[in-house]
């Protein structure tokens, strides 16, 4: 908190009436949607619904064809620069955890840092190291990826993602690929994360996840948010027809 | 905890010597036919070329023409320099193995001034082969003198360092988002695949005089040199192709999302994963190359086969064709025997941690 002297409420991402089309089909259509510095948002709806389009158009792994989306007061357009600078600021979590088999895990750790934040070698080898040991795998930080768990995996995920020192973070469906016993290894990694203060954005159908940890949760239908409200009016007052019956499948599952 | 079970020892017709040759060779009756017929057609090529090999052949053919084997026409008096040469790249060697061996951790210093010798050995070496002018100590030899393994070597080694970056800048550049130069790398890797290697070098020895301004000559083993090359690279260019598109979209994706710079997330994460998996086809591309630099007859230059041919057609040997076309078989497999230990060896090496 010591670096947001200027407005705590401050708005870290604004989205603007954002657009996609994937060919003809039309994937986005007009999402508004403001966060807050600090703020954790779940964000959950059927598959095909355009939920993890709209994370991914955030760091701009997709491209918005209409709209506005600036990120910690960045504009995201063509300008590759500006496409870098959210980039570096902003740390992505994925479905099938996307880890570089190749490298060793501190190496998949420290390699942004080194690479983009230039930092050196020690310094990044020590940051790795901390990040290992917060997400609770420090002994198998000189094993390739193909060597560990899901659970494992995903969260050196987290720690490669943290390395950067974002200052949002993005999950795209984060224990969808993970074998039902390793999931809350994965979502306590994310809980200490959220009451660390960090920005989150979390597409993810664990509403007790969302439950306990998120300021706002949001339901996603049809390429926009047909429901945004507090955590608590979300799950006691659902106002729309599609949320009750989304809430009512997936929570009696 | 549970108390340790007995552990029971598995039949003895199961393992050992008796169980492997069961499992192997006797495992049916057709089987133990097909291994007994195997056994005796082996016995019978054998004892042939065994027999012939330590009685009748004549080595002596071998032996004598040793020298012209190995460095074919260049002048005995100067043959110092390419036994110098084969000194400094075994002396390399020798070293690479000691610091990327079993104890090589202690030598992280000392691994990048061996690149750095390896990098200087060959300047040096064509330096040192070809001479300057008409001193003395180390007077010109004229590369039309360069013949036997030596030039076989020459011409596979210059083509397979410098093939394969020209490869893999054409893979890049035929999935590139620039138009242009997609076009052009796929129009070049079209038209040089779709063109025999021969006609490549006929190109390059008869035609390219032709484009090239009056009193300009190309020397003829560059000229060698430089259509194996592109001819490879075209090749090359396939097999990277294929390691590329082997990648996952999550390996970029994720690079991306780290902030990593277009140049960063190939060089960094996408093209060392697609050069591991191409590791095998591209060694057999290079394989191909070292065997294919026999072809450079064509345009009169004389490497290793060549010059057994022209031992065969000396009268005294005359007759001796099979001794010594046996021996220069014995050397093209036994180097490309080692390529392909050695890949294979590179594969281990970089495979660990795949699943």
């Amino acid at each position: 908190m010591q670096n947001e002297k200027l407005n705590p409420a401050e708005d870290i991402i604004i989205c603007h009436d954002v657009h996609k089309w994937f060919g003809d089909f039309h994937v986005l259509r007009g999402v508004n949607l403001t966060i807050k510095r600090g703020e954790v948002v779940v964000i959950c709806g059927p598959s095909g619904s355009g939920k993890s389009t709209f994370i991914r158009t955030i760091n701009r792994l997709e491209e918005h064809q209409r709209g506005t989306i600036i990120v910690d007061g960045i504009e995201l357009t063509n300008d590759i620069r500006n496409v870098h600078a959210v980039r570096s600021e902003i740390g992505m979590v994925f479905q099938s955890f996307n880890l570089f088999p190749h490298l060793k895990v501190i190496d998949n750790v420290t390699l942004a840092p080194l690479w983009v934040r230039k930092w050196p070698k020690e310094k990044a080898e020590k940051n790795a190291m901390e990040l290992l040991a917060r997400v609770g795998i420090p002994e198998q930080a000189y094993k390739y990826p193909g060597q560990l768990s899901g659970g494992q995996q995903q969260r050196v995920a987290i720690a490669r993602a943290l390395a950067m020192q974002p200052k949002i973070m993005l999950f795209d469906e984060p224990t969808s690929a993970l074998d039902p016993e390793m999931i809350n290894e994965v979502l306590d990694v994310m809980r200490e994360l959220a009451h660390s203060g960090m920005t989150m954005i979390v597409v993810t159908h664990e509403m007790g996840f969302a439950k306990e940890v998120a300021h706002r949760i949001l339901f996603f239908d049809e390429g926009n948010i047909v429901e945004g409200n507090t955590t608590e009016e979300f799950f006691k007052n659902p106002r729309e027809e599609r949320t009750r019956l989304f809430l009512s499948q997936i929570l009696t599952h | 905890m549970a108390t340790v079970s007995e552990v029971i020892r598995p039949p003895r017709t199961s393992v050992g010597v008796p169980g492997w040759l069961k499992e192997n060779l006797f495992s049916t009756w057709y089987n133990a036919l097909l291994t007994f017929g195997s056994l005796g057609l082996i016995y019978v090529v054998l004892r042939g070329l065994v027999t012939w090999g330590l009685t009748r052949a004549r080595w002596d053919v071998v032996t004598t023409n040793l020298t012209l084997f190995l460095i074919g026409p260049f002048p005995r008096d100067q043959a110092w320099r390419v036994w110098a040469c084969v000194i400094v790249v075994i002396l390399l060697g020798g070293l690479s193995l000691v610091v990327w061996g079993p104890v090589g951790r202690r030598f992280k210093v000392a691994r990048r001034w061996v690149v750095i010798g390896w990098f200087l050995s060959f300047p040096l070496t064509i330096l040192l082969l070809r001479g300057f002018g008409g001193n003395s100590v180390l007077p010109a030899v004229s590369t039309s003198y360069w013949g036997g393994l030596l030039l076989t070597f020459l011409l596979s080694i210059v083509g397979i360092v410098a093939s394969f970056p020209l490869g893999v800048l054409l893979a890049l550049g035929r999935r590139s988002s620039l138009p242009a130069v997609r076009w052009f790398s796929t129009l070049y890797i079209e038209l040089i695949r779709g063109v025999p290697l021969v006609t490549v070098l006929f190109m390059a020895a008869i035609m390219l005089p032709l484009f090239l301004p009056e009193g300009v000559r190309v020397d003829k083993v560059l000229r060698a040199m430089v259509g194996f090359t592109l001819f490879t690279a075209a090749y090359i260019a396939e097999n990277v192709r294929g390691g590329l598109a082997a990648v996952p979209l999550g390996q970029y994706e994720a690079a991306k999302a780290l902030g990593l710079s277009g140049v960063q997330v190939m060089g960094l994460i996408v093209l060392p994963q697609a050069l591991r998996a191409v590791i095998p086809p591209i060694v057999g591309q290079f394989i191909t190359l070292f065997k294919d630099t026999s072809l450079v007859v064509i345009i009169g230059l004389l490497d290793l086969l060549n010059i057994a041919k022209s031992v065969v057609a000396q009268p005294q040997f005359m007759g001796l064709k099979r001794e010594v076309y046996l021996f220069v078989a014995v050397i093209y497999f036994i180097f490309s025997y080692a390529m392909s230990y050695a890949s294979r060896r590179l594969e281990v090496a970089l495979g660990v941690g795949e699943r």
